[in-house]
């Protein structure tokens, strides 16, 4: 791929997602794009990049900023935040807003749902204790397609072994030939909602918790700082923000603070109110 | 270090068992069928087993059932490791006492996954 049409691609990429590409990327950036390429009957990327340069098409340009995306994720990925979910999040939210009894979850940027499926299975085990409750959980991608997959909770045998307890196969998902789907009961658990993080996310109204992990790694600084500033405008003063692992708001928000010895959860820097606190 | 003793009868998926195992950092010995495991089980319980379902002399049902009426034989965690990949396995297996459940083909990743889940890792 030449240079000018690898900067329009990683320009292209920027604009619509805030993903960065930087020219060692090269590679990848054509692997990913030799199927949408064929899919757009090109036979090779330099000719397809070279139409979509020349005559930019929206389908074409939508088709290659979701190639780019990565869509890595697991059901219970690194397990410590799940167990924090639980021992933490959950026991605060349930004092907290015990007056309404309604707890808004948003897993931003969730792929094939196996985040926003993880939470749903875990308060589906908890639901003695959770009676009178309404939990939301609104689970975003920019990918329409990724959505559909994740809606139709239908996975391989590969994707159920990676995180997720073989109890919870069991319980919750009935096999179909050589897949797995998980029952309506946990699917209808979670409202799915097309969404690009460089939008406003007011729109999707107040949430209590935010799950927004291995996504900031993708962006520049300054778009890390924008999207961490828009997040704690749909949080309350006491609301909780997951990032992954390698993320961190440090020296990029004031609006967030690490929650002590709690690694990859932060809390509102609270202004007037009271910031979360555990119980 | 902690010790998996690996039962199956292909040479190759012990091979590779053994190979991955050994990158998590188990001490690993192996069985070819349900009768060896168990004789080495009454020598010394390993911690964790991986075990094939379909196998000559004794299977790894046949195998579990022994195991866990055994002295002591409830202690090891007992991971399951077969090309058997239906519910209705899945839930007998789990019935006779298996802590965990793979489906063949795996890979590392999945054995890290199920180990962690049974808390041996």
């Amino acid at each position: 791929m030449k240079s000018d049409e690898f900067e329009f691609i990683s320009r292209t990429v920027r604009q619509r997602s805030g993903l960065v590409l930087t020219e060692d990327k090269t590679y990848l950036v054509e692997s990913r794009l030799l199927p949408i390429a064929r899919k757009f009957g090109y036979k090779s990327v330099d000719e397809f990049v070279t139409s979509v340069h020349r005559g930019p098409d929206e389908a074409k340009l939508r088709a290659i900023t979701e190639a780019m995306t990565t869509n890595e994720t697991l059901f219970f990925r690194d397990t410590k935040p799940f167990d924090q979910f639980k021992r933490v999040v959950l026991p605060a939210v349930l004092g907290s807003r015990a007056a309404r009894k309604t707890v808004r979850i948003w897993c931003a940027a969730c792929s094939s749902g196996q985040e926003p499926y993880s939470l749903a299975m875990i308060l589906k085990e908890e639901s003695a204790r959770l009676a009178g409750w309404r939990f939301e959980i609104v689970a975003t991608d920019l990918s329409p397609e990724m959505l559909d997959r994740a809606r139709a909770g239908l996975y391989t045998q590969f994707e159920v072994q990676r995180g997720l307890p073989i109890q919870y196969l069991m319980k919750y998902f009935k096999q179909i030939e050589d897949k797995w789907q998980l029952s309506n009961d946990i699917r209808n658990m979670v409202d799915y909602k097309e969404f690009n993080l460089l939008s406003d996310p007011r729109a999707l109204g107040q949430f209590d918790i935010v799950f927004c992990r291995n996504v900031l790694i993708y962006f520049d600084q300054p778009t890390k700082t924008e999207v961490l500033s828009r997040l704690r405008t749909i949080l309350p003063e006491d609301g909780v923000l997951y990032l992954g692992g390698a993320e961190t708001v440090l020296g990029i928000t004031d609006k967030f603070e690490p929650l002590p010895n709690e690694r990859g959860l932060y809390r509102c820097i609270a202004k007037q109110g009271a910031s979360f606190t555990s119980v | 270090m902690k010790s998996c003793l690996i039962v199956d009868d292909s040479r190759v998926v012990r091979m590779v068992a053994r190979k991955i195992l050994q990158e998590l950092g188990f001490e690993t010995s192996e069985a070819e069928d349900g009768k060896k495991a168990m004789e080495a089980c009454q020598k010394a319980m390993p911690d964790v087993i991986l075990l094939d379902w379909n196998m000559p002399v004794m299977n790894g049902i046949e195998f579990l059932r022994e195991l866990r009426a055994y002295p002591g034989g409830d202690v090891p965690k007992v991971v399951f490791c077969t090309t058997e990949n239906d519910l209705a396995h899945i839930m007998e297996a789990m019935g006779s006492g298996a802590d965990e459940y793979i489906m063949k083909p795996f890979d590392q990743e999945i054995i890290q996954s199920k180990f962690s889940q049974v808390g041996i890792l």
